[in-house]
């Protein structure tokens, strides 16, 4: 049972902070499988020696996030497009 | 400084110096971990296999998994979040036993796993005894959460090379990076010298 | 990144509990007085980080139930061998301080002004988040319809008990299922949430509503799913799921 999954909602604060901005409502797109999804809404494991993001739809790897001292390493090459909205 | 909240204590302990590498804590727990889903693999189409480039060197079976020289297997464990725990038992068959069956000399190895999660190894951190192939922890089969139904163990490497739901060895000729290893831990992630991220 | 609407980063800012309410069994409130805070949405949640004498930290997230203008404070469960919230709930007192920051999240929220019946599914602690969209509608006396259906293990868990007794009626409906145990004489749900029960409460898909759903990872999927299937569209069902590590 996979209850240690959550959604992006759980990495807020993290992808705000390395982003400068709220992130949870941008839009990806699924490089594996083509899927729309807002990030909330992807799926978060957040156990691991670092958090990764998974597409909603195929569970293809979207996003990496690693904290190291003094720096993060993100890598977000699963997302082929990101749609994120500017006032 | 960041303000202290008082009569907040973490659940570490501190271990034998010898025994527990710079940054660790012991842990009664045994944590989980995971990268993603947990697969669920049936036994009656486990394979494990050792490849090079598109060439299939060798392959088991579970039964005939099962029918390799096994071995018990003590030792302490260190996750890269700083969890050690120490004397954990496992069982299984050792890495030398699985590459004595194949001619190659390769170098290098990628462990690779049921769900996509792979780790790159140099051979020598895989032979002379110090990793295995394990199916069993404490006594009883390996929970999938832990890794079921094997999984690899390299316990002198922090635990994120000991790869989950292993399937096979790639053999080769580079230490190109894992899943983790691409993305800001140490290639090599040996604990005694904390080489936990790159640039360590 | 010039240019874009940038809210800034997030800064840790000092948090001093003005106030401990225990709300169940399980569950307190802290209300907290945090100088600097700039204010929430409702739905939003903040980090809490603590760090002991010898610099150890640890951090947690958590659901803000205060409706915005009302002080700010947290409600945080209990989990067994949890790391924060056994100190939260049972050691915190009075001027004790931690560190927070936040206000967190732009999916998972609800401000009045938005005109749609409201639908709020809420799961043992899922309810908190939800309980801050109830307390904004009626701060804000907002008459569009709204309706929390809310599944608990017993009475004695349903957290804010109280305060949506008085609510139900008064511009929210209140639905339990309690799924471990009821009361003498209890002619409510008493099992987890499954199609027929959505049936019977959800608002007619064809109305338009949105919806919140937050609880445990297994409790959102399939009140999320079995909404789908009763014709929501899925981009108007909202879902937070929390975990169950403490």
């Amino acid at each position: 049972m996979d209850e240690r999954r959550l959604d992006g909602n759980a990495i807020g604060g993290e992808l705000m902070e390395l982003f400068g901005t709220e992130m949870t409502v941008a839009w990806a797109v699924c490089r594996a499988c083509g899927a729309h999804e807002q990030l909330a809404e992807m799926r978060v494991y957040r156990d691991a020696p670092g958090i990764v993001g998974r597409c909603v739809r195929c569970e293809a790897v979207l996003l990496r996030i690693v904290h190291a001292p003094g720096r993060s390493y993100v890598e977000f090459s699963g997302v082929a497009s990101l749609e994120m909205p500017v006032s | 400084m960041p303000v202290i909240s008082r009569g907040f204590h973490g659940r570490r302990q501190d271990g034998p110096p010898d025994r527990v590498p710079p940054g660790q804590y012991v842990t009664e727990d045994f944590p989980v971990l995971s990268a993603g889903p947990t697969p669920h693999v049936h036994l009656d189409s486990w394979t494990f296999e050792i490849q090079r480039g598109d060439d299939l060197l060798h392959s088991w079976t579970w039964d005939e998994f099962q029918g390799l020289p096994r071995e018990d297997v003590t030792r302490d464990i260190h996750c890269v979040t700083k969890w050690s725990k120490l004397d954990t038992t496992w069982e299984g068959v050792s890495v030398d036993t699985l590459l004595d069956t194949v001619d190659d000399d390769s170098a290098y190895v990628l462990a690779y796993s049921y769900g996509g999660y792979d780790t790159n190894l140099p051979r020598d951190d895989v032979t002379g005894g110090k990793a295995w192939v394990v199916d069993t922890f404490d006594g009883e089969p390996l929970d999938p959460e832990h890794g079921g139904p094997a999984r690899l163990l390299v316990p002198h490497l922090y635990f994120w090379k000991s790869a989950k739901w292993v399937r096979g060895l790639i053999m080769r000729d580079e230490d190109d990076p894992g899943f983790w290893e691409s993305n800001g831990y140490h290639l090599r992630g040996d604990p005694w010298l904390e080489q936990r991220y790159w640039g360590d | 990144m010039a240019g874009t609407a940038v809210l800034g980063r997030l800064t840790w800012l000092v948090a001093e509990v003005a106030a401990t309410v225990p709300e169940t069994p399980r569950t307190r409130t802290l209300v907290l007085d945090v100088p600097g805070w700039s204010g929430h949405r409702a739905g939003q949640h903040l980090d809490v980080r603590l760090t002991s004498d010898d610099g150890y930290q640890a951090q947690r997230s958590y659901s803000i139930a205060s409706a915005p203008g009302q002080p700010l404070a947290i409600t945080v469960e209990r989990l067994e061998d949890g790391e924060v919230s056994p100190y939260l709930v049972d050691v915190v007192h009075d001027g004790d301080a931690f560190e927070v920051r936040g206000p967190i999240g732009g999916y998972f929220v609800w401000e009045a002004g938005d005109e749609r019946p409201v639908l709020l599914v809420g799961g043992g602690s899922g309810v908190v988040p939800l309980m801050a969209m109830a307390r904004a509608h009626k701060a804000a006396g907002a008459d569009t319809r709204m309706r929390l259906l809310y599944s608990s293990r017993t009475l004695d868990d349903v957290i804010y008990h109280g305060e949506l007794v008085h609510l139900d009626g008064n511009g929210l409906d209140v639905v339990y299922t309690l799924t471990r145990g009821q009361p003498p004489g209890w002619t409510g749900y008493a099992r987890r949430i499954d199609d027929d029960m959505l049936r019977e409460v959800a608002w007619p898909a064809g109305d338009g509503p949105i919806v919140f759903v937050c609880g445990s990872t297994h409790f959102v999927d399939a009140a999320a799913d079995g909404l789908v299937r009763l014709g929501y569209d899925p981009r108007w069902v909202k879902t937070e799921r929390f975990g169950a590590t403490g």
